[in-house]
């Protein structure tokens, strides 16, 4: 069966569209992704849709989904590389995609992801210095 | 062209592509026009388990542009009024098909009869 390849890196899962994507490989993605949440530990998901020519409302729905389930999970989806004319597309036809972050490139979409971890982890360690000092 | 499966919709929109380059549409158009594409696509495999679709190079004056016609022989549309509501869905999806297709491109005819199917036609102009 087809699949999406979704890479390790770190705490992070790379994963990159290249195809146009039929609904039955894009509800395998969701699938895969939040399995790979779950046995990864990983605590952010980055999306290169970059190739991606059209995002209509099902693929937008996909990308929220993969987005609310990660978060349940404990992990980030940042999605990078838009073309602009996908995101015009998007904003007509009213779809907001709720649920995930957006970065320029896959660079600044570490960045990103980087960024949400390290503040998660200084909160935690003010909150442990906070529980030691009482 | 015939739809009747999933895997359909992706060669329809390729399709539909190929058509929007030759009249020599920008790319943000194309992308309106083959979003628009696909989102009824969808709802006529949903709804109505597939039909067929009609891709056409058209001209006025000027202007050229493509309309896309589909035809399904579904359950028909009860409130037609009601479906182009943003947020609206007898189906589990957002309820955007419709409403923001339309706002897609720049003509939208559609056309049901209870009980014997649904026409949609659309036409997005190469500048417009």
């Amino acid at each position: 069966m087809d699949r999406i390849p979704i890479l390790r890196m770190g705490k992070f899962l790379l994963v990159t569209i290249q195809v146009d994507l039929y609904d039955r490989l894009a509800t395998n993605l969701e699938a895969d992704l939040v399995q790979m949440v779950n046995k990864t530990g990983a605590r952010g998901v980055l999306i290169d849709i970059s190739a991606l020519s059209i995002v209509d409302s099902f693929m937008g729905r996909i990308l929220g989904n993969i987005g609310s389930m990660a978060r349940i999970m404990d992990a980030e989806t940042v999605v990078v590389g838009m073309q602009p004319a996908v995101a015009i597309t998007l904003v007509e036809l009213g779809l907001e995609l709720k649920g995930v972050h957006t970065a320029l490139n896959v660079e600044k979409g570490m960045e990103l992801l980087h960024t949400k971890l390290n503040s998660d982890e200084e909160v935690e360690e003010t909150e442990a210095d906070a529980d030691n000092t009482e | 062209m015939k739809i009747e499966k999933e895997q359909d919709v992706v060669p329809f929109r390729n399709r539909v592509k190929e058509y929007a380059v030759t009249i020599g549409m920008s790319a943000v158009n194309q992308t309106k026009l083959i979003t628009a594409a696909s989102e009824l696509v969808r709802n006529m495999l949903k709804y109505a388990n597939g039909g067929n679709t009609l891709i056409e190079v058209i001209s006025e004056g000027r202007n050229s542009g493509i309309r896309l016609t589909f035809i399904d022989k579904g359950p028909g549309i009860k409130d037609i009024a009601l479906a182009m509501k943003d947020g609206f869905s007898t189906g589990n999806s957002l309820g955007i098909g419709l409403p923001g297709t339309k706002r897609l491109v720049n003509e939208f005819d559609i056309k049901s009869k209870v009980g014997e199917g649904t026409t949609v036609s659309i036409i997005k102009w190469k500048n417009g």
